[in-house]
């Protein structure tokens, strides 16, 4: 029990590129990948979480090098060097794993920050770990606790209601022009690292079809194949804006790709149904004068800006609030873990000296003769009292909060557990 | 009867106005719990509405369809129903708060109208008085819907297309919903107008033996009923749609507008014993 931790292991879309958590060992829903982490005998408690763009464990083991590269192993298999891991990997203890697990169950870790799916997500991983028996008293409560602060920053602050980054703004407007977007196709025309980014929040938002036009049909190809799409060459592009409603346009061409005289046709064959154009290229591949056009709504990459822009304002007050709502329980966390350290320390402190004292009398009481049950007795209640006064200081020294701070009390215990040798194993 | 009559007619003023106001308050703030009181509200006032209509029937001892004070708060009427019926399928965000602005105009309008007892002529004494008005007032609730959805489509697409976003941009629906409004309404709308055209012109046959004799609200009638066509059918063949549609709804409303109050007021005519 002592010297065991609350570690919290993770990749997530800020550290490691997508080409690595794509290759990642775990794709296959949950009961493979738990079943092997409690095969990893030094873990006590354990929770998986995996998203698009996250894989985190949440452990209560004792932290060892052993136990880092079992988790390496069990994360990336032998794909990817030991080494190159360690760097995408990140690794918190104790009270910053709480605070980052908040942090994420906040949606303040997401790609698109204050985005609702990441609580169902990990509600989601919750069921499977406990289902499978892998978590225990602390991760339960744990958890609990950060689906409340979920709960809390949703209720308390408006970082839902905020958009954030340009993918965000673009599905922003779509909805606003299509409203609802499921029956919806998207056309990448190019297959720069922003389109794909835009893409994929549209298919995060349920859109039918992604289609992929790009002058190299191979890298087309691949990134069709991402979106569970399919790929055309560039000469079709005109042909396809009779089918898709919403276009991406991300190429590294100098001149435009479209033109007004392009689109004016197609949109009769249309009949009229809207078409959104987003041109995140720099410089632009489409024809300022597209938005000129009946039904058709052209948003270039400052357009977007100011959209983001205009949902920046309100959303940065909220991140703070929303910030501070997760540090306020994080503590508040850390005050109920330190009441579970402090609690065994207290025990294991009695335990020895019951033992030494019914230890000592078991070997003086044989020796005094002639003593009366009276005196026996006496005798029995003075060893208690005595130990229970020699305790009185270390007790109240544990126990005391004057000195207040989670890493005080730590210090507290060791120093408690060094002098009275409480050892390791305490049982 | 015509103490109750006035009252309830008090009634659906202040009843109107509230629920017109908490919808504008839910315009403002959003929040929901506002919108469930401005519903109840309006629903309140269709309530009452029907109530004062039917003592209004009691009192004149006909269907009150004739004066022009009848005639508005019928077409007010029509428009809550229809906003009702069609809210009971389709969701628009925050058209309850145009509908129901667009209602009390109507009322407003009803009660500056004289509200006397006016006698029927005979020619029109007749089952045919209720169905034929009756019919072409609920097209025009329809299409009263249509000319607000116009409105807000007008107003959405403008910040859409000026990409600058103001108070209005998150608080209209999408382009879509609206245009889907303006389909349906119209569709409905048109389709009353027109078993109102037909029903007029059978009424007109027995009761002055020709079906149409070029009257001006006939007249403006078969005018409206053409801008109507026009547009159903450009939608079907052309696929007229969007900011083309919305406008298209505003003018055809306008022509209603005109329809009714203009034609008279201005040309007169064998329907103008609705003054």
């Amino acid at each position: 029990m002592p010297g065991e931790r609350i570690i919290l292991l993770g990749v997530n879309h800020k550290t490691t590129p997508v080409e690595v958590r794509e290759r990642m060992a775990l794709s296959s829903g949950y009961e493979q990948p738990l079943t092997a982490l409690k095969q990893i005998g030094t873990i006590r408690e354990c929770y998986l979480l995996s998203t698009c763009n996250r894989v985190e464990l949440l452990l209560v083991a004792e932290p060892s090098d052993q136990l880092i590269d079992n988790i390496l192993s069990f994360l990336f298999g032998d794909r990817i060097a030991k080494e190159q891991c360690r760097e995408y990997l990140y690794i918190y203890y104790d009270r910053d794993a709480v605070h980052h697990l908040f942090m994420v169950a906040a949606s303040l870790d997401s790609m698109i920050v204050g985005e609702a799916q990441i609580l169902g997500q990990l509600k989601e991983a919750y069921r499977h770990a406990s289902r499978f028996g892998c978590t225990g008293p602390l991760l339960n409560r744990l958890l609990h606790k950060s689906f409340s602060v979920a709960k809390r920053v949703r209720t308390e602050t408006a970082i839902g209601s905020a958009a954030v980054s340009i993918s965000y703004a673009a599905v922003q407007l779509a909805k606003k022009i299509f409203g609802n977007i499921r029956d919806k196709k998207v056309l990448l025309i190019g297959a720069g690292e922003m389109a794909e980014l835009a893409a994929e929040h549209l298919v995060g938002q349920g859109v039918a079809e992604v289609v992929v036009a790009n002058r190299t049909l191979a890298r087309g190809v691949e990134l069709a194949k991402r979106f569970h799409g399919r790929a055309v060459s560039f000469d079709e592009l005109i042909s396809q804006l009779e089918q898709v409603d919403i276009i991406i346009s991300s190429t590294g061409a100098p001149t435009m790709v479209l033109r007004q005289s392009d689109v004016r046709p197609v949109m009769r064959v249309r009949r009229n149904r809207p078409l959104f154009f987003i041109d995140i290229a720099v410089p632009r591949d489409l024809d300022p004068d597209l938005n000129d056009l009946e039904n058709v709504y052209l948003y270039d990459i400052d357009d977007l800006s100011s959209v983001v822009e205009m949902n920046r304002t309100g959303r940065e007050r909220e991140a703070v609030k929303a910030t501070r709502i997760v540090d306020e329980m994080t503590l508040s966390f850390g005050r109920w873990m330190e009441g579970m350290t402090v609690t065994p320390t207290i025990l294991a402190l009695r335990n020895k000296a019951d033992g030494i004292c019914r230890a000592e009398l078991e070997k003086t009481l044989p020796r005094l003769t002639g003593l009366s049950e009276e005196e026996r007795h006496a005798i029995e209640v003075m060893l208690s009292a005595i130990t229970a006064k020699m305790l009185h200081a270390p007790l109240a020294y544990l126990k005391s909060e004057s000195c207040g701070g989670r890493d005080n009390s730590e210090a507290k215990i060791d120093t408690v557990r060094t002098i009275f040798d409480l050892g390791g194993d305490d049982q | 009867m015509s103490e109750i009559s006035y009252l309830l007619f008090q009634a659906v003023m202040l009843v109107t106005f509230l629920a017109c106001s908490t919808y504008s308050v839910f315009f403002v703030s959003q929040k929901n719990r506002v919108r469930k009181v401005a519903r109840i509200l309006l629903v309140s006032s269709g309530i009452l509405q029907t109530l004062y209509i039917l003592s209004r029937y009691q009192l004149v001892g006909h269907a009150p369809i004739t004066s022009q004070h009848e005639t508005v708060v019928v077409f007010a009427w029509a428009t809550t129903w229809a906003y009702l019926s069609f809210r009971w399928r389709y969701t628009v965000k925050n058209f309850g708060a145009f509908v129901s602005l667009l209602i009390m105009f109507l009322l407003v309008l009803s009660s500056l109208a004289s509200r006397e007892v006016s006698e029927l002529v005979p020619a029109l004494q007749s089952w045919w008085l209720p169905v034929h008005a009756g019919v072409s007032l609920f097209g025009y609730g329809f299409l009263a819907l249509a000319f607000c959805g116009g409105l807000m489509y007008l107003l959405q697409e403008r910040e859409l297309k000026s990409k600058r976003f103001g108070y209005f941009f998150p608080r209209l629906p999408s382009l879509e919903a609206l245009d889907q409004l303006n389909s349906h309404c119209l569709t409905v709308g048109f389709v009353f107008l027109s078993l109102g055209i037909v029903s007029g012109s059978v009424w007109a046959r027995q009761a002055w033996g020709t079906y149409w004799h070029w009257d001006p609200k006939e007249t403006w009638s078969l005018i409206t009923w053409f801008i109507y066509l026009i547009q159903i059918h450009q939608r079907f063949t052309a696929g007229w749609r969007g900011k083309r549609a919305a406008i298209m709804a505003i003018l055809g409303f306008a022509a209603v507008a005109f329809t009714l109050w203009g034609v008279s007021y201005l040309l007169g005519g064998v329907h103008s014993y609705a003054r």
